[in-house]
């Protein structure tokens, strides 16, 4: 027998025969005063930096975010309009894929769009859509610009995850900067994932 | 109310004095007490080290025993847990007397709705929960609540209070290096509160504490909480 | 399955526990770490209006994989295959640990990096990959911390839980790391610099999973510091090693998960990053997915109508954290990849083999486990149970017998106290009421505490004099 066929029929000589209801009573939608007056708690509480815009204001804002970022990267899919007033280098990850060493770059920043954000855990949820790109240009560049608009707040998980188009999409849920808790329990921020995490929430 | 007193088999042989304890609190409040001189041990010493036919006899003889009363009481938060966590699952048809039996907090705060029992105890105390009465039995505020309305006493907060002392029944033998030192912070702990006593619902807790506070000849005691409940005005 | 691997003690828990209890340095780091984390997790779990059915709905999720299991391993392997991954099947260590090897020979590499995981540990791979000549290496700050030591993993979640941050620097300056303090962000920074160019050129990358989804064959890994992205994205092949009860039966079900998972574990709303990957996705991360399905004594352990719960664990280590045992000795002491009360239900249970018997004593059934568990495994039940299962000393049998047979008989049980507070007198006459020293096996009560003596009278005979 191989192994395959030899665990299987272990586990159905050996699980349980009574069905089991799973009660669902925990809570799906909550509805918080002022999801975005949380969302912007959590964010700061995880060390991430947190700006705030209208939908006018966001080139604007974005350029101050990065002023005195010499050279960004962008997926495909983030709209040119976000990036009118920044006076930098944009190097986009199209028609070919950027390589490793380039987002590597020693200053280089990344900025990207989002599917969800979750409130209350100030959690930004990327799925590899047209302004998030692959997974790897929100991981090697050491500073993170994510651009959240209003309408994609929900205050909790159960609702983050509803919303998703495509669970089999690769997805990132990203909550604050890269930290450890590794030494004596103790969380501090900064190690292989971006060290610098500036969320834009863009107000309707 | 006719109330049973199942008193356990280490208050029976070394703490007579909590048993005659919960009788004198129990006629001051006007309830009869009976003691039905067929109890022995409830098994939990036996069940939880691994030898549940051996404590099947003892179980059984406790729901025997005690099946004809409305209510039965215990000065032990350890075992009125084994009594009604563990018996529904050993022996069929000992829920009924599972759900009648009570520690003695429970029994006077929930059943009688008293948590003045007119008891005077001018001393500093500090009260430690031992597992079986947090974690089991869920008795919260009840045995502090009880404290609180003593005259005289009083209730000062002890640090780290829901860690366990380490006794464990037989762990404090199989492992008796833990055991040492998880009792060398809980008696650290009790003495730096200043406390002349330390009062808790469980006596075999507090054989194993009052035993470290002994060794280490601090001057705080151990008392099980129905010996202070007991006081009388002088 | 009988597990194989790094789960079995060669120690007997009290001896290895008792050499535990003389590094003074070591309780402090372990008091001082977990009562940080203590405190943390019990602010972030009352934030959470429903937890307690957020535990009972992961409780049952688990219970229905377990029930489901046959069919759930057979949609997960079938939808992962049709994402582009590789699964195969191990029935224990030995042979997961051969297999991954096997797999990393075949890519022609010699070096790998591994995100943390708790199957790989179980399964000894890196041993087995250090004998065939490739080099593991650990990325996760504590993993690596444990590894550049020369040491073993002594948490589930923080493997180097036992050292504090100028042990970390000493083992990081000898071995060729950096920090210039022992500030936390500064050793953060020396692993940082230390594994970059590691990252960005490995070919092969290991990990485990905290869940795998059965409906659509997705795998989910939840870390903090980006190692795990690193690891997830970058390398043309990704070797996933997967415990077979990691399943949940749906995409949905994680939206249970990820509120009991970083709450329990790091005391956090949420983990940093936790990824999600099904199978391959063209122009986005590894090129080949495999993943390993490991057996290794949990079908022992589903067998066991008590037991089984222990298989709903999610490896978050709370029941570690809040254990007066484990913060006393640590997670070498059970010599297993499994320390603490999980460990202590869940080896003996994968593998009977060694001293694994002697851990199921190693609590005093204080309970805080239980009510820490995001999964509501009735942890002290088990161990009962399985002090029922397992073997008994021929002494401790003869005593617990008589004390049964003597307990359950009113004429016997009344004149053995009788005995027993007549044969106190003299010793209460002798010491003045305290005793200071009992012979064997009562040694082991007054080594650390006076003996309390019967006085008098015993209760039965003062209710005869006064009531009856």
């Amino acid at each position: 027998m191989n192994a395959r066929e030899e665990v299987l029929r272990r586990v159905r000589a050996a699980r349980p025969a009574e069905q089991v209801v799973v009660p669902r009573d925990y809570e799906v939608a909550r509805e918080p005063d002022d999801l975005v007056e949380l969302l912007v708690d959590r964010l700061v509480d995880y060390k991430a930096t947190v700006h705030r815009c209208t939908g006018d204001g966001l080139a604007g804002t974005l350029a101050e975010v990065l002023a005195g970022t010499e050279r960004i990267v962008v997926p495909s899919g983030v709209p040119q309009e976000w990036l009118s007033a920044y006076q930098g280098d944009v190097m986009r990850d199209e028609p070919r894929p950027l390589a490793v060493a380039d987002l590597d770059a020693p200053g280089i920043a990344v900025v990207t769009g989002c599917a969800v954000v979750v409130a209350e855990t100030g959690t930004l949820i990327l799925d590899a859509g047209p302004d998030q790109g692959r997974r790897a240009l929100t991981l090697v560049p050491d500073h993170h610009i994510c651009v959240v608009h209003n309408g994609q707040i929900v205050a909790g998980v159960p609702q983050a995850l509803r919303r998703l188009a495509d669970p089999t999409r690769p997805l990132t849920l990203v909550s604050g900067p890269s930290a450890t808790s590794d030494i004596e329990l103790n969380r501090v921020e900064g190690v292989h994932g971006p060290r610098r995490l500036d969320v834009v929430i863009v107000d309707r | 109310m006719k109330i049973a007193l199942f008193v356990t088999c280490v208050n029976d042989l070394v703490f007579p004095g909590t048993g005659k304890a919960v009788v004198r609190i129990l006629e001051r409040l006007g309830h009869t007490v009976e003691f039905p001189v067929g109890q022995g041990c409830c098994g939990q010493m036996h069940a939880n080290s691994g030898y549940r036919a051996e404590a099947l006899p003892l179980v059984r003889n406790f729901v025997q025993t005690f099946d004809p009363y409305d209510a039965v009481v215990a000065p032990s938060g350890s075992c009125v847990a084994m009594v009604r966590d563990s018996y529904p699952r050993l022996v069929p048809g000992s829920a009924s007397v599972a759900g009648r039996t009570y520690e003695l907090s429970e029994l006077l705060v929930d059943v009688l709705g008293v948590t003045d029992v007119g008891a005077v105890f001018p001393h500093r105390v500090t009260y430690h929960p031992t597992c079986h009465g947090l974690r089991m039995l869920r008795l919260g505020e009840r045995p502090r609540a009880l404290l609180r309305a003593v005259r005289g006493l009083e209730l000062i907060e002890l640090p780290g209070a829901e860690e366990c002392c380490g006794f464990g029944g037989t762990f404090a033998m199989k492992n008796a290096g833990v055991s040492a030192a998880m009792l060398a912070d809980k008696c650290g702990a009790i003495v730096d509160t200043g406390a002349e006593y330390v009062a808790a619902v469980d006596n075999s807790c507090l054989a194993h504490i009052g035993g470290g506070l002994s060794r280490r000849t601090a001057s705080a005691q151990a008392i099980h909480y129905a010996e202070i409940l007991a006081t009388t005005p002088p | 399955m009988t597990g194989t691997g790094n789960i079995v003690a060669r120690k007997a828990f009290p001896a290895a526990a008792k050499e535990k209890l003389t590094d003074t340095q070591l309780r402090a780091n372990l008091r001082r770490a977990t009562h940080t984390i203590r405190d943390k997790r019990l602010r972030v779990v009352g934030e959470v209006p429903d937890w307690e059915a957020l535990r009972v709905a992961g409780a049952a999720i688990k219970d229905d994989v377990l029930s489901r299991l046959p069919e759930l391993l057979e949609r997960f392997e079938a939808a992962a295959t049709a994402a582009g991954a590789v699964v195969h099947w191990a029935r224990d260590a030995a042979e997961a640990a051969a297999l991954v090897t096997d797999l990393v020979q075949a890519t022609g590499t010699t070096e790998v990096v591994k995100i943390k995981s708790m199957a790989t540990q179980e399964i000894g791979l890196n041993e087995e990959l250090e004998a065939a000549g490739i080099a593991a290496v650990e990325t996760d700050l504590a993993e690596l911390i444990v590894q550049l030591a020369g040491d073993t993993p002594s948490h589930i979640l923080v493997p180097a839980i036992h050292y504090n941050r100028s042990q970390i620097r000493d083992i990081f300056t000898r071995n060729g790391l950096s920090a210039l303090t022992d500030d936390p962000p500064a050793l953060a920074e020396a692993a940082r610099r230390h594994l970059r160019a590691k990252f960005l050129s490995a070919k092969v990358a290991i990990s485990g999973a905290n869940f795998a989804v059965a409906e659509s064959g997705t795998l989910v890994v939840v870390e903090s510091e980006g190692n795990g992205r690193m690891c997830l994205t970058l390398p043309e092949t990704l070797i996933s090693v997967v415990g077979i009860e990691k399943l949940v039966p749906t995409f949905r079900d994680l939206e249970v998960f990820l509120q009991l998972l970083p709450r329990s574990s790091t005391g956090e709303r949420m983990n940093p990053y936790t990824s999600l990957w099904t199978g391959v996705t063209p122009g986005d991360g590894p090129r080949t997915v495999h993943i390993v399905l490991v057996d290794n004594g949990r079908t022992d352990t589903l067998a066991d109508e008590v037991g089984r719960q222990a298989l709903r664990c999610i490896r978050c280590s709370a029941c570690l954290n809040v254990c007066p045992v484990y913060e006393r000795v640590g997670g070498h002491a059970y010599g297993s990849v499994y320390p603490g009360p999980i460990g202590a239900i869940l080896s003996p249970q994968m593998s009977g083999e060694g001293a694994n018997s002697t851990l199921p004593y190693a609590s005093t059934l204080c309970g805080a486990c239980y009510d820490a568990c995001p999964v509501r495994i009735n942890i002290p039940e088990v161990l009962v149970h399985l002090r029922q299962t397992g073997p008994h000393p021929a002494a401790e049998r003869a005593a617990m017998r008589a004390l049964s047979w003597t307990m359950r008989s009113r004429r016997r049980y009344a004149a053995a106290l009788r005995a027993a507070r007549r044969g106190a007198a003299p010793v209460r006459w002798a010491t003045g009421g305290k005793v200071r020293r009992l012979p064997w096996p009562m040694s082991a009560w007054t080594a650390a505490r006076d003996a309390p003596l019967p006085p008098k009278q015993t209760f039965r005979e003062w209710w005869a004099r006064e009531r009856a």
